[in-house]
């Protein structure tokens, strides 16, 4: 039976088809609802969820990028980098965090200063990035890893590089160093801050810092498909980074190497300079460190070795040291003299020993005086009267001019060398703007002997004597070498012909050089003469001459008979301290005076003497008299860097050939 | 009266063999071998556990069904309130001693099947008030005794599975329930006056909540405050449907499923799954699909001669439709993560099991259409 009465049957069937054809209307609008949201999911906004789900599922790990290497004029390798064994470990990656590194400890034998280090380091950083446990690992630990390997899940033995210094102290300064990248580099540095990864090295001074970005390379990148708890699925993509740029420099490692032998356990610096390219030979401050204790993080013990070595390794002297420059500057204060034609060659003073002037007795080195000198042979015997005198009528003001023309008192590298000093060399008018009080007169009689205020670097002193020695002629020393750099042969070219105009240029106006204070850009006046009279150059060269070659040339004990390493100098020595009355009384010997209270031994040269190609300055502190302490060195010096000459010049021109 | 014995008597096994939906039948089998390859790019494109099982599973319940479509209609209307009964009981067995898993002591162990009965209650309910409403008169539906024993029948199964607790399930019966009560006549205002007074009580119900109940619904409305807790389970199936785009990203070629971004992916979140591989067009012909199943119930249920046909029909449509619907909402992010299976799709067999079970009803409806029930 049909449940109920037929109306009800009808009633009943009629509600429920009714209400049946509502319900589907309304899920046609459900389900157009439904297709609306998936349209605008997939169809609108696919593009934003796309990158959604890749970044989901893709994971960059930058591998650390190669640093570029140094490698010296005969492409010998200063600074490179060695393959290393390191440990990694992704936290992410490992089950039992703790437990692997207890067991890390045990077989690496870590102490718990370091085991703090390394668990401090994880709690700094995200839980995917690797973890560093040891960075160089010894053979022995490395093979001890593998053998506990399997038991070992999450760490990860790793074949890396790192920076290496075969050359270990001899080129630190030069060079600078690298260590791990601080807070600092990276704000200071976008470059740092891009390729930064964990246990990235950076340079932190010198050459490795001033040319990080063209060193630092660019990193490798691998791309992994990771699951959602970061686990790597399999690597998509890999790119790999680019080693750094290889700098080549002009330095050769053989006369680097005898610096350093030649100053082992002195404090002191050696610069030696090609006269005409300006290419640094060699720049070495002593006493030096070995850059390969940054590399993993200084100990304790050896930075505080370095740090209370009471002659300061940390210092580069070459650059940064500040030292009256005593009677090497003599050939400046008798060219300036010249030049601005105050004397004649054939001035002559009658050395006593001392003289009165301004009412101060002002003492010759030579208590028992020279006798009656003229210009040349106060250059040879350096009487300090006969530069009294000189300096003197002079005056400050245009020594400075001739001084700083030279190159003193002003950095030699522009910015190649962040710590670079720039010295001072003295005028009446600095004086009262420094210090507020006005000149002494006093003042022009020892700054014509290289001391008072005077300060200079020992690669400054180098330059002025390579600029002497050329000729007069302005040169810009470098460091970094360029192939497309001029060579000799066109700067001594343009060098002649910059000196015979002058010559006409003098002709015709005959008048006098404009010796003018504005400072001229320092590429304008490249090669260009720094005298007014080439005459005058050549004579202060020639007394320089006299002074290494000559019985009673201060510097005559260190002379090179032979032809081909033959050698002309200045020696300095330049006082720490005012020498009181009862000093000079007692005339004590070296061995007598404390340390920090001796002279400075300093010797400015150029050789061969004939055709000279290099120049040189030695600087000892307190190293007592020039003569003994500092020509001896540049003797030694000059027979390696004379013999290397020939093997730079087939380098240079087997490079010339290559282009 | 002889007309009608005369045709459920003497119809021959070849002709109710031909009097089968075979469109219905097509697309369920179509909807079986989507779904294996579903699970199969689910499992990252190998034949593991999920895969065997949901293909074992949906053969043995497909062969069921068929064969089960050859009761007579009358047979489910004989045994309506006995096969609510049983499930009742397994529910009640299920809070008693069933198998507790993941924080829910949802399922009895069969012996030869661990079984879910709330899953089976969402068939149950319906075919329980479709005998009910089959006898009663249309006049009557709406006075006192015709409205509480109904809200009983409803009322108990959902407080049963809430205590399990499973709001998903719960909220799916409660919806079969009463949109079968709604098409069998009931009132309006009763709906409405029921309604009204389940917001007034929603916050002692929310007191009474779980934690993790009460975070998924807050996430609903805010995912992105916690991306990587809560609201970790939109966002991931948002982004992979997503990035689906129009054609998909290429069958096994979805990267959210098998890098396990995506939670419960054999189960709620197959159909994210599917359509990350598959795109736009893929999830339209998939909704296409399930369109056509529920307009040939539908359709089944219009030419039904019985009540009891014609209302479980409905009835069954309806909440298919209501399980799709909550559950692609669900992963589109048009509602709150609530557990509830796609029907046929999802990986789980009770879903499964119910859902052939309601397929066989309507089945036998299509074959004995012109059978009235006494």
């Amino acid at each position: 039976m049909f449940g109920g009465g037929g109306d009800s049957g009808y009633k009943k069937l009629s509600t429920v088809n009714r209400r049946m054809f509502i319900m589907t209307a309304a899920k046609l609008v459900i389900f157009g609802g439904i297709i609306t949201r998936l349209f605008s999911l997939q169809i609108n906004e696919n593009k934003k969820y796309l990158t959604l789900s890749d970044k989901n599922r893709l994971r960059e790990w930058r591998l650390p990028p190669v640093r570029g290497d140094f490698e010296d004029f005969f492409g010998n390798k200063i600074a490179s980098n060695l393959k290393v064994y390191q440990l990694h470990v992704v936290p992410e990656q490992v089950e039992d965090f703790r437990y692997l590194m207890i067991r890390l400890r045990d077989i690496l034998d870590i102490d718990s200063k370091t085991f703090k280090k390394i668990l401090k380091k994880r709690s700094q950083q995200k839980s995917w990035e690797t973890l560093i446990i040891s960075e160089n690992l010894s053979w022995d630990q490395f093979a001890k890893i593998n053998f506990y390997l399997h038991e070992l899940s999450g760490a990860k033995p790793v074949l890396s590089v790192a920076r290496n210094y075969p050359y270990d102290e001899k080129f630190t300064h030069l060079l600078g160093y690298v260590a791990q990248a601080s807070e600092k580099d990276l704000t200071e540095n976008e470059v740092i801050k891009k390729s930064h990864v964990p246990g990235l090295r950076v340079g932190k001074i010198g050459l490795e810092k001033t040319y990080e970005n063209q060193l630092i390379g660019s990193n490798g990148i691998q791309r992994y498909e990771v699951n959602a708890y970061g686990k790597r699925i399999n690597q998509i993509d890999f790119v790999e980074g680019k080693k750094g740029t290889d700098i080549k420099l002009t330095v050769d490692t053989e006369i680097q190497a005898q610096c350093n032998e030649l100053l082992k356990d002195k404090a002191g610096s050696i610069c030696v300079m090609d006269i005409y390219t300006g290419e640094l030979i060699a720049m070495h401050s002593s006493p030096s460190f070995d850059p390969n204790l940054f590399l993993y993080g200084i100990s304790h013990d050896n930075w505080n070795e370095i740090l209370n070595n009471p002659k300061k390794p940390l210092i580069n002297r070459s650059i940064q040291g500040l030292y009256p420059p005593g009677s090497t500057i003599k050939p400046i204060v008798a060219l300036s003299a010249l030049e601005n034609d105050v004397i004649s060659t054939k001035f002559k003073v009658n050395c006593t020993g001392k003289t009165e002037m301004y009412g101060q007795t002002y003492h010759c080195w030579k208590d028992t005086g020279h006798g009656i000198v003229n210009l040349r042979d106060a250059l040879k015997v350096s009487c300090d009267t006969f530069f009294y005198e000189m300096s003197r009528r002079l005056g400050v003001d245009r020594l400075n001019l001739t001084a700083k023309k030279f190159g003193l008192g002003e950095k030699v590298f522009n910015g190649t060398y962040n710590e670079e000093k720039e010295g001072l060399i003295p005028s009446t008018q600095w004086k009262k703007n420094a210090l507020g009080r006005g000149w002494v007169l006093g003042e022009t009689l020892i700054t014509g002997i290289g001391q008072g205020y005077m300060q200079t670097t020992p690669l400054q002193l180098c330059l002025m004597t390579a600029q002497l020695a050329n000729g007069g002629f302005k040169i810009k020393p470098k460091i970094i070498y360029y192939k497309k750099s001029d060579s000799y042969e066109k700067i001594k070219a343009e060098m002649e012909k910059n000196r015979i105009n002058l010559l006409s240029d003098f002709q015709q106006d005959d008048a006098l050089v404009d010796f003018s204070l504005e400072k001229k850009k320092h590429d304008t006046d490249l090669y260009k003469p720094l005298y007014r009279n080439q005459e005058n150059v050549k004579f202060v060269l020639e007394a320089m001459f006299a002074s290494t070659n000559e019985v009673r040339g201060t510097s005559y004990s260190s002379r090179i008979s032979d032809k081909k390493y033959q050698f002309a100098g200045k020696t300095g020595t330049s006082q720490v301290k005012k020498i009181t009355e009862i000093q000079r009384e007692l005339d004590l010997d070296i061995s007598q005076i404390p340390y920090e209270e001796r002279d400075h031994a300093l010797f400015v040269a150029f050789g061969p003497y004939v055709n000279p190609r290099y120049a040189l300055s030695v600087f000892v502190e307190h190293g007592g008299a020039g003569s003994s302490a500092a020509a001896p060195l540049a003797k030694k010096l000059f027979k390696t860097i004379i013999d290397r000459h020939e093997e730079r010049e087939k380098i240079r021109e087997k490079s010339l050939m290559e282009i | 009266m002889f007309k009608e014995t005369a045709l459920s008597g003497q119809t021959t096994f070849f002709q109710k063999l031909r009097s089968l939906d075979y469109i219905l039948l097509a697309c369920i089998l179509i909807l079986g071998v989507i779904s294996s390859l579903a699970m199969y790019a689910t499992d990252g494109g190998e034949l593991l556990y999920h895969t065997k099982s949901h293909v074992l599973r949906f053969i043995i319940f497909f062969v069921m069904m068929f064969v089960l479509s050859f009761l007579n209609i009358r047979f489910w209307h004989a045994t309506g309130y006995l096969f609510y009964i049983i499930v009742l009981g397994l529910l009640i067995w299920a809070s008693l001693y069933g198998i507790t898993a993941s924080g829910s002591q949802r399922w009895v162990d069969l012996y030869f099947i661990n079984l879910q009965p709330s899953e089976l209650m969402k068939i149950a309910i319906i075919v329980c008030f479709a005998k009910f409403y089959h006898r009663a008169q249309i006049n009557q539906i709406n006075n006192f005794k015709n409205l509480l024993v109904p809200m009983m029948i409803l009322i108990l199964p959902i407080l049963l599975v809430i205590s399990q607790p499973d709001l998903g399930t719960s909220i799916l019966i409660a919806l079969s329930g009463i949109i079968v009560l709604w098409l069998a006549g009931i009132n309006l205002k009763y709906f409405i006056y029921s309604g009204l007074f389940l917001l007034i009580s929603m916050p002692f119900v929310i007191a009474f909540l779980k934690p993790y109940q009460k975070l998924r619904i807050l996430t609903f409305f805010n995912p992105d405050k916690d991306p990587l807790g809560a609201g970790y389970q939109i966002i991931q199936s948002k982004i992979a449907i997503g990035s689906g785009g129009l054609t998909g990203k290429g069958f096994l070629k979805g990267t959210q499923g098998y890098l396990e971004f995506l939670p419960e992916k054999h189960t709620d979140f197959i159909f994210t799954l599917f359509s990350e591989e598959h795109g736009f067009i893929g999830s339209l012909a998939l909704l296409f699909i399930y369109g056509v199943i529920i307009y040939r119930v539908i359709d089944i249920g219009k030419n039904a001669r019985s009540f009891f046909g014609k209302l479980f029909c409905f009835g069954f449509a309806s909440s298919i439709f209501v399980f799709i619907t909550v559950n692609m909402s669900m992963v589109l992010g048009l509602l709150p993560i609530v557990g509830s299976p796609l029907p046929i799709m999802s990986y789980g067999g009770s879903s499964m099991l119910a859902t052939m079970i309601g397929f066989s009803i309507v089945m036998s409806t299509k074959i004995y259409q012109k059978q009235l029930i006494a």
